[in-house]
């Protein structure tokens, strides 16, 4: 199935695109997504620990499933305000 | 010329206007139960991390920032029941010394507008998807805090913790 994925920021200048289109496996979660973001771009893997996630601009956990057509979101820490 | 009304919760790329701001919160309030309205600003600083900043640019995922925004309100709603809030945030470029966030509180009375100001500052800063970039002397960096959970009920109470200290 078919997503978007999102970056921001500095996972944005990492990755060189502030949006991906991929197809990824039916099941998949968001951590899947983000596993195999990481492979593509290995310089953001380390990102991992620090990073937040949202579904089709909500809020969500890395355990969400995704499904095709979602729009899925990395944000690093942020410094709004 | 007309001013065009803003939206409770928004975002701008162009400069902020306190006053509307202001009056947006007290129309939400309703009229004569705005006895108080404390207001955040949050101004661009020239120095930061003893360098000299020459100015930011922010960026925010647009449609999550307006939904935290609305956690966030919602929040301080159960918290302070009757206070309107209304948050303003600049994107793009912003320059020394202008704001970067307006934020207005209206209620009956001074003590929950004050509170609920400063908690709403508090938890824009740890989940707002927003980020800046310094440009300063001599480079340029992400600026990196909070990791956005609004679900981290730590997080939520040291914001109520700060804001009634």
């Amino acid at each position: 199935m078919r997503i978007t994925i999102l970056v921001f920021a500095k996972l944005r200048d990492l990755v060189g695109t502030p949006q991906l289109v991929r197809d990824v496996a039916a099941g998949s979660t968001i951590e899947d997504v983000w596993q195999a973001l990481a492979g593509e771009f290995p310089a953001a893997a380390p990102y991992r620990a620090a990073l937040s996630a949202a579904v089709n601009a909500g809020y969500a956990k890395f355990s969400t499933p995704v499904a095709e057509g979602d729009h899925v979101a990395f944000l690093p820490p942020v410094s709004g305000g | 010329m007309p001013e065009t009304p803003i939206l409770l919760l928004s975002l701008t790329s162009g400069a902020l206007d306190v006053q509307a701001v202001i009056r947006r919160a007290e129309d939400e309030a309703g009229s004569g139960r705005h006895g108080a309205v404390a207001v955040f600003i949050g101004n661009v600083r020239g120095e930061n991390l003893g360098r000299r900043v020459l100015e930011l640019h922010y960026e925010a995922y647009e449609p999550l920032a307006l939904n935290a925004f609305g956690i966030i309100t919602a929040e301080a709603g159960e918290a302070w029941p009757g206070v309107a809030i209304a948050i303003r945030h600049r994107v793009g470029r912003v320059a020394i010394g202008d704001a970067s966030i307006v934020i207005a509180a209206a209620s009956p009375h001074r003590a929950e507008a004050f509170q609920a100001c400063r908690y709403v500052i508090e938890r824009v800063k740890q989940i707002a998807p927003v980020w800046k970039r310094e440009i300063f002397e001599g480079g340029e960096a992400w600026i990196e805090g909070a990791t956005a959970d609004p679900s981290d009920a730590a997080a939520r109470k040291a914001a109520y913790e700060r804001a009634c200290g």
